[in-house]
């Protein structure tokens, strides 16, 4: 059986490391301390956290002044109000000053499930990567997320870090050479490129399988950081196989599948097909049955490979 | 000369520099940097320990400029406490400014803070103030309100927080004009009773004349004596205070005096300061 952690669960527990080895961090949350898995933090270092109540835009002004009195800030919320209701305070307060805030939203993708499209941030990434100076980086797993937080903390200026509330599989080994700003490549292949960020990656990896039985060599390459964007290992990729295909659990509008869109646009287009949410809102249901709804399972990874690469000929 | 008539000075300096900047720059916000000027000049001259050598002096009071608009006085209260040299005010607003539209702690030495966007400044004292209380320091947090920016909710959020986590040292200040773009605050969007609702959210509150040196520097005196909670002066003001033919007038919260205008305004002005100067 296959390892299954939420990345939610893996950030709670590398925050508790780093408030021990950082005495410098700081945790806000607004009303969701539980469902962020800040809350052990909080028990442990009450006097370094803060609940800013039902209350996004606040907090993310509060995290700007404290990071602007050298605090280095964690703000959690779930990504829809992190990224939504807070924009403008994650844009300017925060963004514009360069701060060390460091946002991690949960609750990212149409995996959050029962509760329905209100809960569901669909749009975070595109919202977030269109922030001058943000990184934005969505983790596959557990592993990855331990290794993007840890990152996030070192790096300097503001990040938001996407996670999601499922348990999912797990994906990387402990030595994982993760870098913000580096894709990764998990599977080397030469007749489809399948680029993915966050839980998508376990996707791509059955299509990969799938792809194989069949003869075909699709190269996996995880995505993690959608800002700043490797765009080498995107360009070398298409160019070695010359077919893509992206797939995010967001709208196919301004997410992973436009980063890549607009870089192979600009240096190297080859025919390229986006698995995402195709410009819907999400709805209430079991995760798996709204992948299914939406086409953004396995199936429909190999069904777009299979269709990026029968357009290569468009090309000649 | 004395305190208070030197601080005069310093509050008619500060509204010569903001005529004589709009007129250069030929747009910006007279109207709320007028009525303004008294405040800024007691806490520039007076209250704030700040460093103007050392910008980011650890210890320093923290001086945040939520309403944002009004940058032209922060703009000469820093040039004029030693922060650029004063000749760089005529930059405002021009192509590769450090002088930006809108305050930006990135480009100018001893703004704190990126604001501009009203009801976004106050959140970001609120945070300076709780840093103060975990690193258990001394400085205090001042920040400058609109009452026309009271209409933003994100400013009931900070106000509910300051007095959650029982912020004594901070102190935000109201300008209380009466007046917001479209006209009075009565007619746009009524935010009264204003000392009322600060107090329903647990805050002090003090009224002053806005335009009263000696009564501002009581209550800030006043104010670091309150324990437990956050101390907010609401300032009775008169938008384009100084300037005859902008008070409380409207239009001139955003436009620019014409360059006849300016002199007009800077005669009256230096007229005013030689009440105290003979
Ligand atoms: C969030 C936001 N909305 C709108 C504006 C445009 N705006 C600039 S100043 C202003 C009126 C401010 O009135 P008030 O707070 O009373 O300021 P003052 O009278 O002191 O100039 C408005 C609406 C803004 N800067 N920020
Ligand atoms: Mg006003």
């Amino acid at each position: 059986m296959e390892e299954l952690v939420a990345t939610r669960d893996a950030f709670g527990e590398i925050l508790l490391k780093l408030g021990e080895e950082n005495k410098n961090l700081v945790v806000l949350t607004a009303d969701l301390a539980e469902s962020t898995r800040v809350k052990k933090f909080a028990e442990k270092f009450p006097e370094r956290f803060f609940n800013m109540g039902i209350a996004e835009q606040n907090m993310m002004g509060v995290a700007a002044g404290l990071a602007r009195c050298g605090k280095t800030v964690i703000a959690t919320t779930f990504a829809i109000f992190a990224s939504g209701r807070a924009w403008e305070q994650v844009r300017y307060s925060i963004s514009h000053s360069y701060l060390n805030v460091k946002i991690v939203a949960t609750h990212g993708g149409i995996s959050v499930g029962e509760d329905g499209s209100s809960h569901q941030g669909t749009e975070d990434i595109s919202l977030m990567r269109t922030i001058p100076g943000m990184k934005v980086i969505v983790p596959a797993d557990g592993v990855e997320t331990k290794k993007a937080i840890q990152a996030a903390i070192k790096v300097k200026g503001p990040v938001y870090i996407r996670l999601g509330r499922a348990k999912t599989p797990v994906i990387f080994k402990e030595d994982y050479p993760f870098q913000i700003g580096r894709g990764y490549i998990i599977r080397k292949g030469k007749d489809v490129s399948i680029f993915t960020c966050g839980i998508m990656l376990s996707q791509a990896l059955k299509a990969e399988e799938k792809l194989k039985e069949e003869g075909i060599s699709a190269e996996v390459i995880n995505i993690s950081t959608l800002k700043p964007l490797d765009e080498k290992i995107i360009i070398e990729s298409a160019h070695s196989t010359g077919a893509v295909v992206t797939a995010e659990e967001h709208q196919i509008i301004g997410g992973l599948g436009s980063a890549v869109a607009e870089t192979l646009g600009e240096n190297y287009p080859v025919p390229l097909e986006r698995i995402g949410i195709k410009d819907k809102f999400g709805e209430s249901g079991k995760p798996e049955e709204l992948f299914e709804k939406y086409q953004l399972t396995a199936n429909d990874i190999y069904k777009a490979a299979k269709k990026a690469i029968g357009r290569k000929d468009e090309k000649k | 000369m004395d305190r208070i008539n030197f601080l005069k000075e310093k509050a008619n300096l500060l509204r010569q520099d903001v005529i004589r900047m709009l007129a250069v720059a030929t747009s910006g916000h007279p109207g709320g940097s007028l009525s303004s000027a008294d405040i800024l000049a007691c806490l520039y001259f007076n209250e704030l320990r700040h460093n103007p050598e050392d910008p980011e002096w650890e210890d320093r009071d923290r001086f945040i400029l939520s309403k944002g608009h009004a940058c032209p006085l922060l703009y000469s209260a820093l040039a004029r406490s030693g922060y650029f040299p004063p000749e760089e005010l005529q930059t405002l607003r021009k192509i590769n400014s450090r002088l930006q539209g809108h305050p930006d702690c990135k480009k100018t030495p001893g703004v704190e803070i990126c604001t501009g966007s009203l009801g976004q400044g106050i959140s970001v004292a609120v945070g300076m103030a709780l840093a103060g209380k975990i690193d258990k320091k001394r400085y205090r947090v001042y920040v400058l309100l609109g009452d026309g920016e009271i209409e933003e909710g994100e400013v009931w959020e900070a106000a509910m927080s300051a007095s959650h986590y029982k912020l004594d040292n901070l102190c935000a200040i109201l300008d209380n004009n009466s007046l917001q773009i479209d006209g009075p605050i009565k007619e746009v969007m009524n935010p009264e009773p204003i000392i009322e609702k600060w107090r329903a959210f647990g805050w002090n509150t003090v009224e002053v004349n806005g335009h009263d040196i000696p009564q501002i520097l009581h209550t800030f005196k006043k104010a670091k004596e309150v324990k437990g909670k956050p101390t907010i002066i609401i300032a009775h003001t008169i938008k384009g205070k100084g300037v005859s033919f902008m008070e409380n007038v409207v239009e001139f919260h955003g436009k620019a005096p014409t360059k006849q205008e300016a002199q007009i305004a800077l005669t009256q002005l230096k007229e005013e300061s030689k009440k105290w100067k003979n």
